[in-house]
């Protein structure tokens, strides 16, 4: 479980960060290393160079703008948690990522572009409708998600920040996992009308109202998903 | 004041917790060669070829061996079966479990030894997988070890009484099948050896968090095709946690040892977690069913079980002790006595077995108790009150089995009691009932065992059939020993020397208890040493910290050479005080005259006269104030012809009541209450059986409800990270409401008895009879452990 050999840069700022990107085709960006160092040490992932966004603070930072919450994206998964600014929908679901340990290490934006499709963060950046702001596009969710761990970043292409838009009615985050920390085996964020879903498919999905056909996994077959979606859709309507 | 049964805080906990440890990774050795094993991706497969030469050409590589090269420079292990299997560190033609090392590579860092395994090219030839208890019985599948002729490698019935007379007179007979798949010990620290051979002398000497049994340790040198005295294993002073998992290290020492040989340098491997998960040691995943032959009173007069083990791979030793440990206290803590048992071991494409907590108890009593609630339930009883109506008495001590264990003490009913009362019983099934009418799952479960502790040796050789074991030429085994030494120095302050090698258990601040009591002392006053080193401490092949041996036969003997200072410091006193020594005592640290507290001498005295005036000494006595004493038990005998044994030395108690709630919707099971009443003999040090009750409960859940390893049909491991193979977290963890009963053991010099795995026993039965209890009203009876969520949703759906 150790790493195969990689180079490892630590800009200070942004441009200097796409820069090397851009410099090294198979060059990963190191986010909170929560998931990409596991699959380093597992040699699942074999960059040739890592370029660790941690040391470029305009990427941190929490704010509101009109009414939208602006998240950097390498911002902690715990600071959000704890930001007055944060809407109960995000500090109820961060509740879920991992441990305390995970997220202060674990950023918002290495959550997001990881694109875990059990994961917490996206389904409410889903169910928000967030807008992913990269560094050379704005994308909304909906179109940022395409497949397990995959996003629509190209190439030498970073996120910068999110932006949540306010729930626009009544928000909920319910969720079933084997244990605390776990992820999960399916949770589901309400944002008014919006009702994503995560751990159903190979991305987080929007729920269209109708009958779910979930992928199943070695511990939680698709019929058994399939009802335990169906009661947290009804708890998280019920909120 | 007396020290024993006081709650002192453990005197091992500040260095541990301010990162003082001594663990085998803190080993400092010159210059050394780092390990990685290039593992097969197959779970079956012959091996054609091994070729290192990339490996070995790759940057920082020192030295690689391949599992084809082992047959010319070791032997293979040797295990107590009648088979022979060729069963080495490496595999050699044959890859028989998706893990199982084929070579290692020894590099200048673990990061190019990793680098390095990747060049190493084996070609294998793929071969059908055995996988389940079901497959190795199907002599369709493949054969692993074609000389054996089967895959089934020990096969005994063993018969006590009459049980055919016993079922033909039952009024009701109940039968259960149960299936366990395979879960282990998973401790903090994973394995890790550093070897240092010393050509001129050829001395190998190899630190390994090993904690015994040291039976192992010829085994291990026979395998380096080495003399015994020429292997030095040191354990570190700490190990992180073992619960009989570090016992199957041993095959691991001998592929680091020829690497340190064959590279001239030390050499260190520290497993990494994704190989413990896959290759160090699991409990055997087991198919077992119990029938009981009852009365309609509710009297167990027969008891037939059946038992398949799956030992994957090979047999690797102790194993198949799995299937045989519980021997002596088959029946449990009940009167039955007429007892067939059906005891058979298998190999199939998984990694092998070894010891994990429980050792082979908690399959017994999961068959056990699962089928006696069956029985309760037919019969119309409450299950409290089955089990009330069959356990052994507590005038009936020392108590004969019927399988030749011999119950030392205990007072059954009363801790039985003790349970019910500290869960509030009555109220439990009240609000069960409640909950009931209000469609809530919620179920109660009562589990009990009689917790062996101190094994005899000679209990695996019951897997032996009488007849190999009565041939000429036979070598019987039995004994189980252990060794303290108990020094006073000069400024009369004491000195404790064990060999222990214990794994976090507290072992230094119960033994300075026991000593402080039988010197007059303080615990402070009490230094203690507990380290193994094969080549400093006195030991036997049955030392080691496994079976809960520890309070009863370690501590033992430190009292035991602890009777032998005190007596030698009285009688330097009485030549000082001018008395008789039977006139003597030895109180606050002073030997004074019995009756006459101003007639004394300080302990500091005695000693200084010991140390520097030796010439002052009574006649007779050497010079200094020290004793070296080994513990030997004599229960501890081989079995009878009739395959009858002792199997332990010591025997505890454990009733535990559990009550659960069962999520209808995502069949997810809660502890809603957790009650433990425990018999351990005599308490030492109530916060250390506090400890083990809690962790020894907590272990016994995981195992029950969530903690599984699994394969696919090709035998491809599929959980391979803790993300996949859940341990229980603090999240999970239930409170637990304790109770003690002190019985203690006339066996033992301390009368305590092991209690390292006592809930680990119970909490699988308990729980198990919990949710059952729960999902009665569904007609639902869960036979599949662990009861995972999806498992019941599946049991409900079908």
């Amino acid at each position: 479980m150790k790493p195969a050999p990689f180079e490892y840069f630590r800009p200070g700022s942004l441009d200097e960060a796409l820069a090397l990107l851009a410099e090294r085709e198979d060059a990963k960006p190191l986010a909170g290393g929560q998931s990409l160092v596991p699959m380093l040490n597992f040699r699942l992932a074999r960059p040739s160079a890592l370029v660790d966004l941690g040391a470029i603070e305009e990427l941190r930072g929490i704010r509101i703008e009109g009414g939208t919450l602006v998240v950097g994206a390498m911002t902690p998964q715990w600071e959000l948690e704890h930001s007055p600014h944060a809407f109960p929908l995000l500090r109820e679901a961060l509740g879920f990522v991992g441990h305390t340990a995970t997220r202060c290490r674990g950023t918002v934006g290495g959550s997001l572009v990881h694109a875990d499709p059990t994961a917490e963060l996206p389904v409410c950046a889903l169910a928000l409708g967030a807008e992913l702001v990269t560094s050379r596009r704005t994308l909304p969710a909906e179109r940022f998600f395409l497949s397990v761990f995959t996003t629509a970043l190209e190439p030498g292409e970073l996120l910068v920040e999110v932006h949540f838009p306010a729930p626009p009615g009544p928000s909920a985050f319910v969720e079933h996992a084997h244990r605390h920390g776990d992820f999960a085996v399916v949770c589901v964020a309400r944002a008014g009308d919006r009702i994503a879903l995560g751990g159903v498919a190979a991305t987080p999905v929007l729920w269209d109202g109708g009958e779910l056909e979930p992928v199943g996994d070695l511990f939680a077959p698709a019929d058994y998903k399939r009802e335990i979606a169906r009661a947290l859709i009804e708890r998280a309507r019920a909120a | 004041m007396t020290w024993v049964g006081q709650p002192l805080p453990r005197r091992e906990d500040l260095p541990l917790l301010t990162g003082r440890g001594q663990f085998v990774d803190d080993v400092q050795v010159a210059n050394p060669l780092h390990v990685a094993f290039a593992r097969s991706p197959w779970a079956h497969a012959e091996i054609r070829s091994v070729d290192l030469a990339g490996a070995l050409a790759s940057p920082g590589v020192a030295a690689g061996i391949a599992g084809t090269e082992l047959p010319g420079l070791t032997e293979p292990f040797a295990a107590g079966i009648t088979h022979r299997l060729a069963y080495y560190a490496l595999a050699v033609d044959r890859a028989r479990y998706a893990g199982e090392p084929v070579a290692a590579i020894a590099a200048e860092s673990r990061y190019l030894a990793e680098d390095a395994v990747e060049l190493v090219l084996a070609d294998y030839e793929p071969l059908e997988a055995v996988v389940t208890v079901e497959d190795a019985l199907d002599p369709a599948k493949p054969l692993l070890h074609e000389q054996v002729g089967s895959n089934v490698v020990v096969d005994r019935t063993l018969r006590y009484g009459d049980p055919d007379a016993a079922f033909a007179r039952a009024d009701l007979v109940v039968e259960e099948t149960l299936r366990w798949e395979r879960y282990s010990s998973t401790p903090i620290e994973t394995y890790g050896i550093v070897a240092d051979y010393e050509p001129a002398s050829g001395l190998l000497t190899m630190w390994a968090n090993f904690m015994g049994p040291m039976t192992l340790l010829p085994v291990l040198a026979r395998s380096l095709r080495m003399p015994e005295e020429k292997l030095r294993v040191i354990v570190p002073k700490d190990i992180g946690g073992s619960f009989g998992i570090k016992s199957s290290l041993f095959p691991y020492m001998t592929v680091v040892a020829l690497l340190a040989m064959r590279a001239g340098r030390p050499v260190k491997w520290i497993e990494d977690r994704a190989e413990h998960l896959i290759g160090s040691s699991h409990q055997p995943d087991r198919v077992g069913t119990r029938e009981l032959a009852l009365t309609r009173d509710g009297e167990i007069i027969g008891l037939r079980a059946h038992v398949v083990d799956n030992l994957g791979a090979y047999v690797r030793a102790p194993e198949p002790a799995t299937t045989y440990r519980p021997l002596g206290n088959y029946v449990g803590p009940y009167r039955v006595r007429d007892v067939e048992l059906h005891l058979v071991d298998v190999v199939s494409n998984k990694v092998p077995t070894g010891p994990n907590r429980g050792y082979g108890c908690q399959q017994v009593y999961l068959e056990t108790e699962r089928t006696l609630d069956e029985a309760a339930v037919e019969l119309g009883f409450d299950p409290a009150e089955i089990r009330r109506r069959n356990l052994i008495q507590a005038d009936a001590f020392p108590y004969e089995t019927p399988t030749g264990g011999v119950y030392d003490s205990g007072d059954y009913p009363r801790v039985l009691e003790l349970a019910l009362e500290t869960a509030g019983y009555g109220e439990l099934r009240a609000l069960q009932a409640q909950a009931r009418a209000e469609g809530c799952l919620v179920g109660i479960g009562i589990g009990l065992a009689v917790d062996p502790s101190i094994s005899n040796m000679g209990y695996i050789t019951v897997a032996l059939p009488p007849e190999v074991r009565q041939a000429p030429g036979y070598n019987p085994k039995s004994g189980a020993a252990d060794w303290a030494q108990v020094r006073v120095n000069a400024s009369g302050k004491v000195v404790v020397t064990m060999g222990t090698a214990p794994q976090g258990q507290g072992h230094e601040t119960a033994v300075a208890q026991v000593i402080a009591d039988e010197l007059g002392l303080s615990p402070d006053d009490v230094a203690t040493v507990d380290a193994f080193d094969s080549h400093t401490s006195v030991w036997s092949v049955s030392s080691g910290s496994y079976s809960s041996r520890f309070s009863g036969i370690a501590a033992g003997a430190a009292r035991k050479a602890a009777g032998v200072v005190r007596r030698q410091i009285l009688e330097i006193g009485s030549t000082l005080l001018e008395a008789a020594v039977d006139d003597l005592e030895l109180v606050d640290g002073e030997v004074r005259v019995k009756g006459s507290p101003d007639r004394s001498v300080s302990l500091r005295r005695v000693a200084g006269v010991a140390h520097w005036d030796p010439h002052g000494l009574p006649e007779g006595t050497s010079a200094g104030i020290q004793a070296s004493e080994v513990l030997h038990v004599p229960t501890s005998a081989p079995p009878t012809h009739d395959d009858r044994v002792n199997s332990s030395h010591a025997y505890g108690f454990v009733a535990e009541v559990v009550a659960v709630e069962v999520d209808p919707l995502t069949w997810g099971v809660t502890i809603l209450s957790y009650a433990s009443a425990n018999d351990a003999g005599t308490i030492i040090n109530p916060k250390l059986v506090e400890g083990q009750t809690y962790g020894s409960a907590l272990h016994g859940l995981g195992g029950a409800l969530l903690e599984e390893f699994r394969w696919d049909e090709d035998g491809q491991f599929l959980t391979g990270t803790f993300a996949d193979y859940r341990c229980l977290t603090a999240a999970e963890a239930p409170r637990i409401a304790t109770a003690h009963v002190e019985t203690p053991s006339p066996f033992t010099p301390v009368g305590a008895k092991g209690c390292g795995e006592s809930s680990s026993e119970t909490a699988p039965a308990a729980v198990a009879n919990a949710v059952a209890d729960a999902l009665r009203p569904l007609g639902l009876k869960p036979t599949h452990l662990p009861l995972t969520p999806a498992r019941l949703w599946e049991l409900a759906r079908a």
